[in-house]
């Protein structure tokens, strides 16, 4: 049995279906990569894993030691320990990072974290992250840079250490510097006993990370996994040669998913 | 910029003050869906009562009682014959329920004015404790500590410092009775009977209320309190707070109010005359927290003088009905006026609420930050009116107005009236009505947070910057009262 484990998943967003016959299966300490043209339906899979209600399961499971998640709500899974990062994180006003992650540890822990204790960890933690002890004190996202809010992401999990973290573009719009520091974050973060599913284009923040798997996602399904090569050949050569070795037959679709991402 | 409306009245409205019809009373359970403490209604005995209604012999049998001196029982009965006389306002909620001869205008607990809260009696201690009153002796984050049960006030404590440089704060007819020279001066010159019907009614029955007089160079750093509790059901209260610092002064005062829940209609039409005088700042603290059955018709205004500023902070819950303007007269050069508020309107209530503010002056200032939460088929209605005069050159305003609705029954409106008499203006007017967006809930959520706790999240965060504003004890019970407005709605 694998630790986490998606059958046959297909997702919809409003009765139009863009997740087909999804089947990805990680075991704990593994990171794997996802990897695509724009429109594959990446994000699709991360939001479709958290219960986001935009998106709907109409078939196959989601599986975490096992037991299904898909009748889970999107708070419960977390408690379960799974973690997104969002591409575009939300602003909430009024709501400081500090009370806001406390608030999701008591959550998922059950217990009130001592104040100073806590403040401690935080701070500890932004510091690894080359953040200013003042963002603890400032409104969740609110009027936060790009960087900003993606490192204010890799803070979140790091502090709220879950056991299979989904991040999704988490590198994107971010300058060497902060690329670098993310990367630092999500090393920080790996450990034998937890597990990475990356969105990425970007070669940059998977340097210093081992990858264990990498899958190819074309029109909603995935065309071609392999091992770290096949993430270094789309780096190089981009995303033209999977017509020729992918693991199933590709939609028309599909393919002029690939030949746009060429022309790019 | 939001609509604009044609009619336009001068009105306001305050609160504070009660009454009561029971003479023997339970002590009630909290009902299922109530507001905890808040409605927990006392047994007490009352000393004295009038009548339900409201006629000569009353507003006679008021002064009376307070053995007043004549000039204050001729200004009660001028009200009386302007109320008799003056309209509700042909705007704004619907006051046709509001029947003064259904309404006990003054009720007086069976208790004397105490300086020394052990004399209070307990229960009335006990319902101030349970409200998280505290006395001035243990109070340590405050200078002065009142608390007015329905229509008289029955504690009253200043700290040594704070007499030994001259500053009063006392019960309003302690106030009248020993410093009438300082009262006569400035009582009902910032408010008059003639404003509106309810300050009319005001004026025939007001009774408890603070007065705080703070000299010349003072400044009272702690805050003064005083609490309004009404009591009784079918009652009125009319308090009346004065509060006058003389130039280069400062003070903090805080007000707050309750009322536990009760079936028949109770009116509260307070006012709240407050006198800033050059290089003087007041800072003017509310949270109210009326029962669903209240009409909150209450007055209050500032008039400032040169260089001299007023900050309103305001928070309004409860209610049937809230017509309340906070007015600020900015009367000399660079007076400045802040006003920050939230309300809170639920089912069945309409709560129209905002400023206004006339500059009178050159190089004068207003900000105005408000925000508004409506639910279950409420109505928030922000109402303003600012209005610079010919003269106010170089002056400045600016409005924040925010509404969240948590339903789509609810209802919100921004109705500002602008008027400005004079080119050399800055201006601005923003309004923005929202709903809690389903992406940040999903945000919150994926972090463990479950739905009603991340909705009552958002709706917390919403509220900051307002409970910022208020002294931590007020901000605390602020986020209660939104907890309780909130509970098994949403979700």
């Amino acid at each position: 049995m694998a630790f986490f484990e998606i059958k046959n998943l297909a997702v919809e967003v409003e009765d139009k279906e863009i997740l087909k016959d999804i089947n990805l299966s990680i075991e704990r300490g593994e990171t794997h990569v996802l990897m695509g043209p724009n429109g594959a339906g990446k994000s699709t899979l991360l939001h479709a894993i958290m219960d986001n209600p935009v998106y709907e399961v109409t078939a196959g499971d989601i599986l975490l030691d096992g037991e299904s998640l898909l009748d889970l709500s999107t708070d419960k899974r977390a408690k379960k320990g799974i973690f997104m990062s969002f591409q575009h994180p939300e602003a909430v006003p009024g709501i400081t990072v500090e009370n806001f992650l406390r608030a999701a540890i008591e959550e998922l822990k059950g217990e009130k974290p001592s104040l100073l204790g806590f403040h401690k960890e935080l701070v500890a933690k932004m510091a690894e992250l080359d953040m200013d002890e003042s963002y603890a004190s400032r409104y969740l996202n609110v009027g936060f840079s790009g960087g900003e809010k993606k490192k204010d992401e890799i803070l979140q999990l790091n502090v709220l250490q879950p056991q299979l973290a989904l991040l999704d573009e988490t590198d994107s719009g971010l300058d060497v510097d902060a690329v670098q520091v993310v990367s630092r974050g999500i090393k920080n973060f790996r450990s034998k006993d937890n597990s990475l599913l990356i969105i990425t284009h970007h070669r940059a923040i998977l340097n210093e990370i081992d990858i264990d798997r990498v899958h190819i996602l074309l029109d909603g399904r995935i065309a071609l996994s392999g091992g770290r090569e096949v993430f270094e050949r789309v780096q190089d050569e981009g995303f033209g040669w999977i017509r020729e070795q992918a693991d199933i037959e590709l939609s028309e679709e599909a393919l002029r998913q690939v030949a746009a991402e060429s022309e790019a | 910029m939001a609509q604009e409306i044609i009619r336009k009245k001068t009105v306001d409205t305050i609160k504070k003050q009660l009454d009561t019809e029971l003479v023997e009373r339970k002590k009630t359970m909290v009902e299922e869906g109530d507001r905890g403490v808040y409605d927990i209604k006392d047994e007490i005995r009352y000393r004295k009562q009038t009548e339900k209604g409201l006629n000569e012999a009353i507003v006679r049998e008021i002064s009376a009682n307070k053995d007043e001196p004549e000039w204050m029982l001729e200004m009660r009965l001028r009200a009386l014959e302007l109320f008799n006389r003056l309209e509700n306002p042909s705007w704004g909620p619907d006051l046709s329920l509001v029947d003064i001869d259904k309404i006990t205008t003054y009720i007086s607990p069976d208790s004397d004015l105490e300086g020394d809260w052990a004399k209070v009696p307990e229960d009335i201690r006990n319902t101030f404790d349970r409200l998280g009153i505290q006395d001035a002796e243990r109070a340590e984050s405050l200078s002065g500590v009142g608390a007015q049960y329905d229509s008289e006030v029955v504690y009253h404590s200043l700290t040594k410092m704070m007499q030994k440089k001259g500053v009063i704060y006392t019960d309003f007819e302690t106030a009248v009775r020993e410093y009438p020279e300082i009262v006569k001066k400035y009582f009902g010159k910032c408010i008059t009977a003639a404003d509106h019907r309810y300050a009319a009614l005001h004026y025939a029955v007001w009774s408890g209320g603070s007065f705080v007089y703070v000299p010349k160079g003072v400044e009272v750093d702690i805050p003064l309190q005083s609490y309004f509790r009404l009591n009784a059901p079918g009652a009125g209260q009319f308090e009346h707070t004065l509060i006058i610092l003389e130039e280069d002064s400062y003070c903090h005062f805080i007000e707050g109010c309750s009322a536990p829940k009760y079936n028949v209609l109770n009116i509260h039409a307070g006012a709240v005359e407050l006198f800033v005088a050059d290089r003087s700042r007041l800072r003017y603290s509310t949270i109210e927290n009326w029962s669903r059955n209240m009409y909150n018709l209450n007055t209050k205004r500032a008039i400032v003088g040169e260089d001299g500023a007023i900050e309103w902070v305001s928070g309004s819950f409860g209610s049937r009905v809230s017509m309340l303007y906070p007015m600020s007269i900015l009367n000399g050069a660079r007076a400045r006026a802040e006003f920050t508020g939230i309300t809170f309107a639920g089912q069945d209530q309409f709560l129209d609420t905002g400023v206004k503010v006339i500059h009178a002056a050159p190089e004068t200032s207003s900000n105005v930050n408000t925000k508004s939460i409506s639910k279950g088929g409420g109505t928030a209605v922000y109402r303003s009116e600012i209005r610079v005069l010919p003269g106010a050159k170089g002056s400045k305003s600016t409005a924040i107005c925010e509404s969240l609705m948590l339903d789509d029954e609810s209802r919100s409106d921004t109705l500002p009236i602008i008027d400005l008499q004079c080119d050399d203006v800055d201006f601005g007017h923003e309004a923005k009505i929202g709903r809690i967006s389903d992406e940040v809930v999903f945000y919150l959520m994926s972090r463990g947070i479950p739905e009603a706790e991340a909705r009552a999240m958002v709706v917390r965060g919403f509220a900051e910057p307002i409970a910022k504003e208020l002294p931590l004890e007020y901000a605390v019970e602020m986020n209660a009262l939104i907890g309780l407005e909130l509970e098994g709605t949403i979700g």
